[in-house]
C-alpha cells in the first residue's frame, strides 16, 4: 500500500492533463491569427486611479482588441516601474525631478492628464457645512497652534455660528502619499512656521495628529472622531458625506471646492514647455487654494509600434471625450488651453 | 456455608456517597470552573468571527450572485460586474505558491525530523525557519520583485506565487516537522524490523500518518497567502482582464487577484466599488474554507488504516 | 543483498531485505532532504544578504543612532526607529498573550473530550475560518467595528485610571490596544490549531494513568497532557509571535503611525512592519536605504526573540523530561 493511494494518482493525472491540455493551446495559439490583440500596463499614483481606470475600460468598449490596465501603486512606485521598464507608463501626482527623469533611458514624456482638488473634511456636530476656515487658522490646526473648535481665529469668520469648546484633532496620511506633498506644498507657501517646521514632503514629521491609511482610512477616521478634520480628496468626502471647508484663498476670499472653483486656480498658471507646473497658491478671486495637476509618465521612444499607437490613441481619447467625465467623479477638468497644448506634446511619443 | 452466604455484597462496608464527585470540593470545583471557564473562551473567540462574517454579509451579502464568479471588475460609477478573473488569479497564485512550498517544506521537515534530527545542519535549518516567520509580508514581494520580475522584466503570476511560497515556507516546514515527530516510536521500529529502508519507512509509514497535522499547517498556510497583500503588488500588480484570452493562457502578465481587489476597491469612494470590496472579502473565506474542508476529506480517503 | 529464490515474496509486500533499486531511491530521497534543508539557510543567507546590501549605505551613515532616535523626518533625512522597535514588541507581545491564552484554551476544549466528536469537527473548522480571513478585512474590520467599540470603555479608563500610565492617554482613533487585540485575532487560529494537533496526538494511556491514580479531569490536562503536548504549543506560540512581528496590513491600518514612545495601551504608535508598508511604495533612493535598515533590525528582533524562546524552552522542558511517549 502506497502513500500515493489510488485516489491520488487520480489526481495526479487528471491534473497533468490539463496542464498539459493547457501547454498544448498555447503553443497551438501562439501565432496569433486574427485582430491583434494589443495589452498595456500602467502603474503609479492612486489619485487618478477611479478616473484613469474608467477611462480605459470606456477605451476598451470602443477598442475591444486594446486592453490597458493600470494600478495604483503610489506615484513613488510609478516612477520606480518606469525606470525599471517593467510597465508601458506610469502616473504621479508629484512631476518627476529632473534626477528621475535623466535615470530613464531614452526620455520621459510627462503628460498633464487631470487636476484635482484637495480639501478638508471635518467632523464637528451642529456645525453647518462650508463652515469658513481663514489660513492662519487651517495650518495652526495641522501645527497644534489652533487646539480647540471655538478658537477666536475660527469663529472671527464664522458670525452667527456657535462653536463646541471641543478639541481639534488633525487626521493626516499615515502613508507616504503624492496628496500630502501636494498639502504640505501649500501649507509651506502660505505660512513660514510651517516651512520652517515640519516642511514639505510625501511624508513629513507631522507635530500633531493621528495617523490613517490611505484617504479612505482618513474619511472613516474622521467620521468617527469628534472633533477631527482631514485633508483628502474631494471624491472621498462625497462618497463618505463629510462635511467640507471653504477655505481662505489667495485673495482673502472663502472659496468651496467646486469644480468652477478648480478651473479658476488651473488657470492662473500657464504651462511651460516640459508641461511641469506647481500651484502652491493660486492666485484670483474665485480660485480654490489647493489644486494640483497630475501626469501621465510615458517613454519618448517604444519598440512595439502597436503598443505606441495604443497609447497615442488612448491618450487623445482622454484629453477629449475623456474629459467630459472628469467633473462628476469629483475632478477638475483641464482647460482647453491647456488640453490642447498636451495634445500636441502627445506628439513626442515615437513611433 | 450455604450458598447464600457466598454472594456477599462487594460493596458491603464501602461508604459508597464517598466515591462521587463532590462539587463542593476543591478540586473538582477548580476542575469544573475550568472546564466552564476554556467552554466561555471558545465562545468568546468565535465572537470576532462572526462580527467580521456579519459585517461581511451585512455590507457585501446583496452583490453574492453568479455574477461575481463571470464578470471582470467594473470602473467607476458603472453598476454590476464581478471579480471572476481575481478569483482565478488567487487560485492560480496560491496553488504556484503551494507547489512550491508544500514539497519543499514537507521534504525538509522530513530532514529535520527523521534523518538528520540532532545534526548541526538541522539546527541551523531550524534556526531560518523560524527567522522566517517573522518576515514581513512586504518584504517577500521586494524580494519576489527583484527575483522574478525584474528578471523576467514583466508582472507576471509566478512572482506572485514566489512571493506567497516565501510566506508560506515556514509555516508548512515547522508544523509538518511537528506532526512527523508525533508519530509514533513503535510504528517507525514495526516498519524498520520489517526491513523497510528509511525512504520506504517515509512514504508508507511516517507520512501517511502525519498527513492530519501536515494539512493543518498546509492549510493555515494556504489562508494566509490567500488573504495577503502587500507582497502581490509588487509581484503581480492588478488586471481588469482573465488570465486566458483567445485561448491562451498568460501567466506572464500583471494578475489580479482578490486581495489586492479588496485593497482597491475598500479604499474607492464609490459605493458599487466598495460593496464589490465586501462581496469579494466574503467569497475569499468561503473559497478558504471550501478548501480547507476538501484537505480534510482528501486526507481521510488517502489514508487506509 | 539480493532477492531470496526460497521467499517467493509478493511485490506488493514489504518484508523482503531492501534491493538495490530500493537503496538507490533511498539514497536519492534522504539525498534531497538534505538538499531542502541547504536551500532552506541559503535562502534565508540570500534574503539577509540582499536586505543587508541594500541597507549598508544606510548602516555606514547612521551607525546606532538610526536605532535611538524618535524623529522620522525624510524630507531632512532624519530617521530614527527606536518608537517602531518599541511598537513591534508591545504590540506583538500582547496579542502574543491574547492569542495564546484563547488559542491553547480552545485548544484544550477541542481536544479533551468536552464536546462529542462532530461538534468538535465544526467548532475546529469554525476556528480555523478566523485564519481564512485576510488581513486588509480584518483591518477594516478594527476601523469600523472594534475602535468605536474600545472607545466608551477606553475613555472611562483613561479618566477614571489615568494615573496608571497604562491608561494615560485617551483613545482617539487608531492606537495599540485595537491593534494588539486585532493582532491576537489573528494569530489564535495559528496556535490553537496546531496546539490542538498536538495535545490529539498525547497517548491516551498517559491520560488514563492519571486518571486511573485519581487526579481529577484538569489535573490531568494541567499535569500530564499539557506538559506532554509543550513542545508543539510552544512551536505553535514561535509562528503565532513571527506572524505578530511581521504582521503589515492590518497593522498599518490600527496602529496610527505615529512616532509616539508610550507605555500606554490606548496612544497610537507604529511598528517595523507598518512603517515599512506606509513608506516603501513611494520612498525614494535615501530612504529605501533607512527601510532595509529597519527591515534587518526586525530580522535581528525575531533572531533575538527566538534564541530567548528557545533558551525558555530548554530550561522549561528540564521539568518535564521524565515523561516520554
Amino acid at each position: 500500500m502506497y502513500f500515493c493511494h489510488r485516489s491520488v494518482r487520480c489526481w495526479m493525472a487528471i491534473t497533468s492533463l490539463i496542464v498539459v491540455a493547457i501547454a498544448g493551446c498555447n503553443a497551438a495559439n501562439s501565432s496569433t491569427g486574427g485582430a491583434k490583440h494589443v495589452k498595456l500596463s500602467g502603474a503609479g499614483a492612486s489619485f487618478p486611479f477611479p478616473l484613469y481606470d474608467r477611462w480605459f475600460s470606456d477605451y476598451r468598449q470602443l477598442h475591444p482588441d486594446i486592453s490597458i490596465n493600470y494600478q495604483g501603486i503610489g506615484s513613488g512606485g510609478g516612477i520606480t516601474q518606469l525606470t525599471n521598464r517593467t510597465v508601458d507608463f506610469a502616473a504621479s501626482d508629484a512631476a518627476m525631478t529632473d534626477e528621475e527623469i535623466s535615470k530613464v533611458k531614452g526620455g520621459v514624456q510627462l503628460l498633464p492628464m487631470t487636476a484635482g482638488s484637495i480639501v478638508l473634511g471635518y467632523n464637528v456636530p451642529d456645525a453647518p457645512a462650508g463652515l469658513r476656515l481663514p489660513r492662519d487658522a487651517y495650518v495652526g490646526m495641522f501645527l497644534g497652534k489652533v487646539t480647540k473648535w471655538n478658537d477666536p481665529l475660527i469663529a472671527k469668520a464664522n458670525p452667527g455660528v456657535t462653536l463646541p469648546d471641543l478639541a481639534v484633532t488633525a487626521v493626516r496620511r499615515a502613508d507616504s502619499s503624492g496628496t500630502t506633498f501636494v498639502f504640505t506644498q501649500h501649507l509651506a507657501a502660505i505660512s513660514d512656521d510651517w516651512k520652517q517646521g515640519p516642511g514639505v514632503g510625501k511624508s513629513v514629521d507631522w507635530p500633531v495628529g493621528i495617523g490613517a491609511k490611505k484617504n479612505d482610512g482618513i474619511a472613516a477616521t474622521i467620521k468617527q472622531t469628534p472633533g477631527a478634520i482631514g485633508y483628502l480628496e474631494y471624491g472621498f468626502v462625497k462618497q463618505a458625506q463629510i462635511p467640507v471647508a471653504s477655505l481662505e484663498n489667495k485673495d482673502g476670499e472663502f472659496i468651496t471646492p467646486t469644480t468652477a472653483a478648480g478651473r479658476a486656480a488651473l488657470a492662473s498658471a500657464a504651462l511651460p514647455e516640459n508641461l511641469i507646473v506647481w500651484l502652491p497658491d493660486p492666485p484670483g478671486k474665485d480660485s480654490y487654494p489647493i489644486v494640483t495637476y497630475t501626469w501621465l509618465l510615458c517613454y519618448k521612444q517604444y519598440d512595439d509600434p502597436a503598443v505606441a499607437k495604443a497609447l497615442k490613441d488612448v491618450i487623445r481619447y482622454a484629453l477629449t471625450d475623456g474629459q467630459k467625465i472628469s467633473a462628476e467623479m469629483g475632478y477638475i477638468p483641464l482647460p482647453e488651453a491647456v488640453a490642447k497644448q498636451v495634445a500636441a506634446a502627445v506628439g513626442n511619443i515615437k513611433p | 456455608m450455604s450458598t447464600h452466604q457466598a454472594l456477599r455484597d462487594p460493596f458491603e462496608g464501602i461508604d459508597l456517597p464517598r466515591l462521587e464527585k463532590s462539587i463542593y470540593s476543591p478540586r473538582a470545583a477548580f476542575s469544573s470552573a475550568l472546564s466552564v471557564l476554556t467552554g466561555a473562551m471558545t465562545l468568546v473567540a468565535m465572537l470576532p468571527l462572526a462580527s467580521v462574517l456579519a459585517m461581511l454579509i451585512w455590507r457585501g451579502g446583496r452583490r453574492l450572485s453568479l455574477a461575481l464568479f463571470t464578470e471582470t471588475p467594473p470602473s467607476a460609477f458603472s453598476a454590476g460586474g464581478g471579480f471572476g478573473n481575481a478569483i482565478l488569479g488567487t487560485l492560480v497564485m496560491v496553488g504556484i505558491a503551494a507547489l512550491i512550498s508544500v514539497p519543499f517544506g514537507i521534504l525538509a521537515a522530513m530532514f529535520l525530523a527523521e534523518f538528520g534530527p540532532n545534526s548541526k545542519t538541522a539546527s541551523a535549518v531550524r534556526f531560518c525557519a523560524k527567522v522566517l516567520t517573522g518576515f514581513p509580508s512586504i518584504l517577500a514581494g521586494v524580494f519576489a520583485y527583484a527575483l522574478v520580475v525584474l528578471m523576467t522584466g514583466s508582472f507576471s503570476a509566478p512572482a506572485g506565487g514566489v512571493a506567497l511560497s516565501l510566506l508560506m515556507l515556514p509555516t508548512v516546514m515547522l508544523t509538518a516537522e511537528e506532526a512527523i515527530r508525533m508519530v509514533p516510536a513503535k510504528m517507525r521500529e514495526a516498519a524498520i524490523g520489517m526491513g523497510c529502508t528509511p525512504t520506504q519507512l517515509a512514504w508508507r509509514v511516517i507520512l501517511p500518518t502525519a498527513v492530519p497535522g501536515i494539512l493543518t499547517g498546509v492549510m493555515l498556510a494556504v489562508a494566509r497567502a490567500a488573504g495577503e497583500t502587500a507582497p502581490l503588488i509588487f509581484t503581480a500588480l492588478f488586471s481588469n482582464d482573465w488570465l486566458y484570452s483567445h485561448g491562451r493562457l498568460n501567466l506572464m502578465e500583471p494578475t489580479a487577484s482578490l486581495a489586492v481587489l479588496i485593497y482597491n476597491f475598500s479604499g474607492m469612494p464609490f459605493d458599487n466599488q466598495i460593496e464589490l470590496a465586501w462581496s469579494a472579502s466574503l467569497v475569499l473565506v468561503l473559497i478558504v474554507l471550501v478548501l480547507n474542508i476538501g484537505g480534510q476529506i482528501f486526507s481521510k480517503r488517502s489514508i487506509k488504516l | 543483498m539480493s532477492r531470496h529464490d526460497v521467499v517467493a515474496a509478493d511485490r506488493e509486500t514489504i518484508s523482503k531485505p531492501p534491493t538495490r533499486f530500493d537503496q538507490f531511491v533511498d539514497r536519492t530521497f534522504r539525498g534531497s532532504t538534505v538538499a531542502f534543508a541547504w536551500l532552506t539557510i541559503l535562502l534565508v543567507v540570500l534574503i539577509v544578504l540582499q536586505i543587508a546590501e541594500k541597507a549598508l549605505p544606510a548602516v555606514r551613515h547612521y551607525g546606532f543612532s538610526l536605532i535611538t532616535s524618535t524623529t522620522w523626518d525624510s524630507n531632512r533625512g532624519q530617521y530614527g526607529i527606536l518608537p517602531e522597535i518599541w511598537g513591534t514588541l508591545y504590540s506583538s507581545i500582547l496579542g502574543l498573550m491574547i492569542g495564546t491564552a484563547f488559542g491553547v484554551a480552545i485548544a484544550i476544549f477541542l481536544s479533551q473530550d468536552f464536546l462529542p466528536p462532530k461538534v468538535e469537527l465544526v467548532c475546529k473548522n469554525i476556528i480555523e475560518l478566523l485564519a481564512a480571513i485576510p488581513s486588509v478585512v480584518y483591518g477594516l474590520w478594527g476601523i469600523f467595528v472594534v475602535i468605536p467599540l474600545l472607545r466608551p470603555p477606553a475613555n472611562w479608563l483613561h479618566e477614571h485610571l489615568g494615573q496608571i500610565p497604562l491608561f494615560g492617554t485617551a483613545l482617539s482613533g487608531p492606537g495599540m490596544l485595537p491593534a494588539a487585540l486585532v493582532l491576537g485575532i489573528m494569530i489564535l487560529p495559528t496556535i490553537s490549531a496546531i496546539s490542538r494537533d498536538a495535545l490529539v496526538s498525547v497517548p491516551h494511556k498517559l491520560k488514563e494513568a492519571a486518571l486511573g491514580l485519581g487526579a481529577t479531569r484538569w489535573e490531568t490536562i494541567l499535569g500530564v497532557v499539557v506538559p506532554t503536548a509543550s513542545t508543539g504549543i510552544f512551536g505553535s506560540m514561535v509562528l503565532g509571535f513571527g506572524r505578530a512581528l511581521g504582521e503589515t496590513m492590518a497593522l498599518a491600518m490600527l496602529v496610527g503611525n505615529s512616532n509616539e514612545l508610550s507605555v500606554s495601551l490606548f496612544s497610537p504608535g507604529n511598528t517595523l512592519a507598518a512603517l515599512l508598508a506606509n513608506h516603501f511604495p513611494e520612498a525614494g533612493g535615501a530612504e529605501v536605504q533607512v527601510l532595509m535598515y529597519a527591515a534587518l533590525v526586525l530580522l535581528v528582533i525575531t533572531l533575538l526573540v527566538n534564541c530567548l524562546g528557545a533558551a525558555i524552552l530548554t530550561k522549561a522542558s528540564a521539568r518535564f523530561s521524565g515523561i516520554t511517549k
